[in-house]
This record gives structure tokens, C-alpha cells and sequence, in this order.
């Protein structure tokens, strides 16, 4: 199954839940990266949801630095 | 108010171009901005902002500078050791451009003062370096109803978005809470390269000039990202969150409130 993942072209396992594509991508701290799919925000507690064929995913980092 | 000639010749070639123009330039010469953090992001923001001749420019900061901070933080030099930032990022400010009003505001930004702080002031930078501080002026921001914005820098990456009341999405709409403390490197021991900041920064400052005169599209309704490593760009669409705490039509927070003060802790 075809996704986008931060405007990449990504094949996956269907049923694959955005939890699988976090892990499958290596991100860094995964527990507080923000995931928008078609560019809804995506609750904690609504992670293991399936993505569709289609699904565009970013993902957003919590950068705090500035000084 | 006719422009001196001086003016018209320091400021021609952004007076040239047709999105700021004479009209824009008056704009710019009324305008207010306050940059909150004399530091990597507030410093290039704040010469860019003195040099366009933005006529109000407050700059706020508790610190004082230090060895370290000279390797990005361009507004101030080797002989400005040890001098508060707000006083030493004023005094380049006005060595840049002697005619606009400088407020070097020496303090700590907390829940009690930021609403009087941003008060005075069309548009905030946030030039912070802590989560505590980069939420409370989302809030403070929100809550009195100004266009703000927002940033992060660390390593070779930098991000930045724009607030305008009305208009698109919150800080927090998109990161809804601080990370907890020392989970999400921020401070010194995670690094950043010094150009990071003149990059991030400059593009800060010019959101700001252009919401002051209106030209172009700003960062409403997207999260600008930089990844120095590769050299890329990337725009990322936000949307308002229906149920973001403080800028949804229900909010929960109706006033700024402080996070714990971020101690600089990383996990090794
Ligand atoms: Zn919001």
C-alpha cells in the first residue's frame, strides 16, 4: 500500500497503524514527535489507528531551542 | 509625514519594491514589534528589523552575554561580555539605525508581566530558547489577540510558524503540550549550528515586515522547516485544532500560566 510520508512516496503493509510507521521510520523521540495524517492532528490515544492507501503523514518535532 | 532624505535613500531599495513601496515604508516607520530573547533567533531578527527602520522595536531578555553566545548571536561582540543583552542588542540596533526607538527591556518574561509586556507592540518575535517560555507566549499571544512569531532552532534544524488572531492555527493547536523537561533536548549540551539562527531568525523578521506592510502570504496555516544537513525546505499545512486549548472557539486556558522552569537536563 502507497503513502506519503513527509512528501515521499512510501510502501507499506496494509494495515499498517501509524505506530508501526513511526516505528518503521525510525523516528527520534517517538513518544513526543506530533503525526498529522491528511493534515488532521492525531491524538496519543488514537496512534494505533490503520492508515489507508493514500494517507499523507508528516511528522512534527518539538525544536525549543533559540538562544 | 514626508520622508527626510535620508530616509529616502537609506531605505530605497526596499521603498523600490512594489509590496512595501512608500506606503509600506510609512508602515514600517509606525510599526511596533517585540522580540522576546536577545539570542540566536532575536538577534538577527532584531538588526534586520532595525535596518528596514521599523520605528518601535522593544527587545527583552534577563541575560547577560556570554563567551559562548558570540558564535551565533551576532547583535553583540567580544567587548559586550558580561553586559545584559537587551542594553548591548540596543546599542547596535541604534549604531545600525539611529533614528528608530529602541526599548531594551532587562527582564525575566513570566505569566505576571507578558501581557503587559506584549501590550504596547503590533507583532512578537519569539525568540526564546525553552518549551515554558515558547507556550506562554502562544498563550499570551492568543489571549490578547496579536500576531506573533513562532520559532525553534537545535543542531542544524530550525522550524517557524505564524500566528495571526482569526486567521489559522496556534502553537499549540500543532504540539498542545510541553514536552517534559529533559526529554527534548533545547539547551546547550544538544548544540546549534550559528547560522541556524541568522537563517531562522532573518525569516522571523521578515514576517514581520511583511504583516506590517502586507505583502505576500505568511506562515498562517504552516510550519516552515529547514534541515541544514540536507539544504531543504519543507512547508508543512496546519490546522486549527477544534478543541485547542486556548485558541479554539472553547478554550481552557483563559489566562498565561507558567510551565516549571526548564532546567537544562539531557538525557546522555
Ligand atoms: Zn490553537
Amino acid at each position: 500500500m502507497r503513502i506519503e510520508v513527509a512528501g515521499e512516496p512510501r510502501d507499506i503493509e496494509k494495515g499498517a497503524t501509524i505506530l508501526d510507521l513511526i516505528k518503521l521510520e525510525g523516528v527520534e523521540t517517538p513518544e513526543y514527535v506530533t503525526v498529522s495524517v491528511n493534515g488532521d492532528f492525531i491524538p496519543k490515544d488514537e496512534l494505533e489507528k490503520e492508515l489507508s492507501e493514500g494517507d499523507s503523514v508528516e511528522f512534527l518535532y518539538f525544536m525549543g531551542g533559540g538562544m | 509625514m514626508a520622508f527626510t532624505n535620508d530616509q529616502l535613500e537609506r531605505y530605497s531599495r526596499q521603498i523600490i519594491l512594489k509590496e512595501i513601496g512608500a506606503k509600506g515604508q510609512k508602515k514600517l516607520l509606525n510599526a511596533k514589534v517585540l522580540i522576546i530573547g536577545a539570542g540566536g533567533l532575536g538577534a538577527p531578527a532584531a538588526l534586520y528589523l532595525a535596518a528596514a527602520g521599523v520605528g518601535t522595536i522593544g527587545i527583552v531578555d534577563d541575560d547577560v552575554v556570554d563567551l559562548s553566545n558570540l558564535q551565533r548571536q551576532v547583535i553583540h561582540t567580544t567587548p559586550d561580555v558580561g553586559k545584559p543583552k537587551a542594553e548591548s542588542a540596543k546599542e547596535t540596533m541604534e549604531a545600525i539605525n539611529p533614528e528608530i526607538k529602541v526599548n531594551a527591556i532587562r527582564a525575566f518574561v513570566d505569566s505576571k508581566n507578558i501581557l503587559e509586556l506584549i501590550a504596547p507592540y503590533d507583532f512578537i518575535i519569539d525568540g526564546t530558547d525553552n518549551f515554558a517560555a515558547k507556550f506562554l507566549i502562544n498563550d499570551a499571544c492568543v489571549i490578547a489577540g496579536k500576531a506573533f512569531s513562532h520559532a525553534g532552532i537545535i543542531r542544524f534544524k530550525g522550524q517557524l510558524m505564524t500566528y495571526v488572531p482569526g486567521q489559522g492555527p496556534c502553537y499549540r493547536c500543532a504540539f498542545r503540550e510541553p514536552p517534559p523537561p529533559g526529554a527534548v533536548p533545547t539547551c546547550r549540551e544538544a548544540g546549534v549550528i550559528g547560522a541556524m539562527g541568522g537563517i531562522i531568525g532573518s525569516l522571523q523578521g521578515l514576517e514581520a515586515v511583511k504583516f506590517i506592510a502586507g505583502a505576500g502570504d505568511l506562515l498562517v496555516g504552516s510550519l516552515l522547516t529547514f534541515d541544514a544537513l540536507k539544504m531543504e525546505f519543507r512547508k508543512v499545512k496546519l490546522k486549527a485544532r477544534p478543541d485547542c486549548q486556548v485558541c479554539s472557539d472553547k478554550p481552557t486556558i483563559l489566562e498565561p500560566f507558567d510551565y516549571a522552569p526548564a532546567v537544562c537536563e539531557l538525557k546522555p
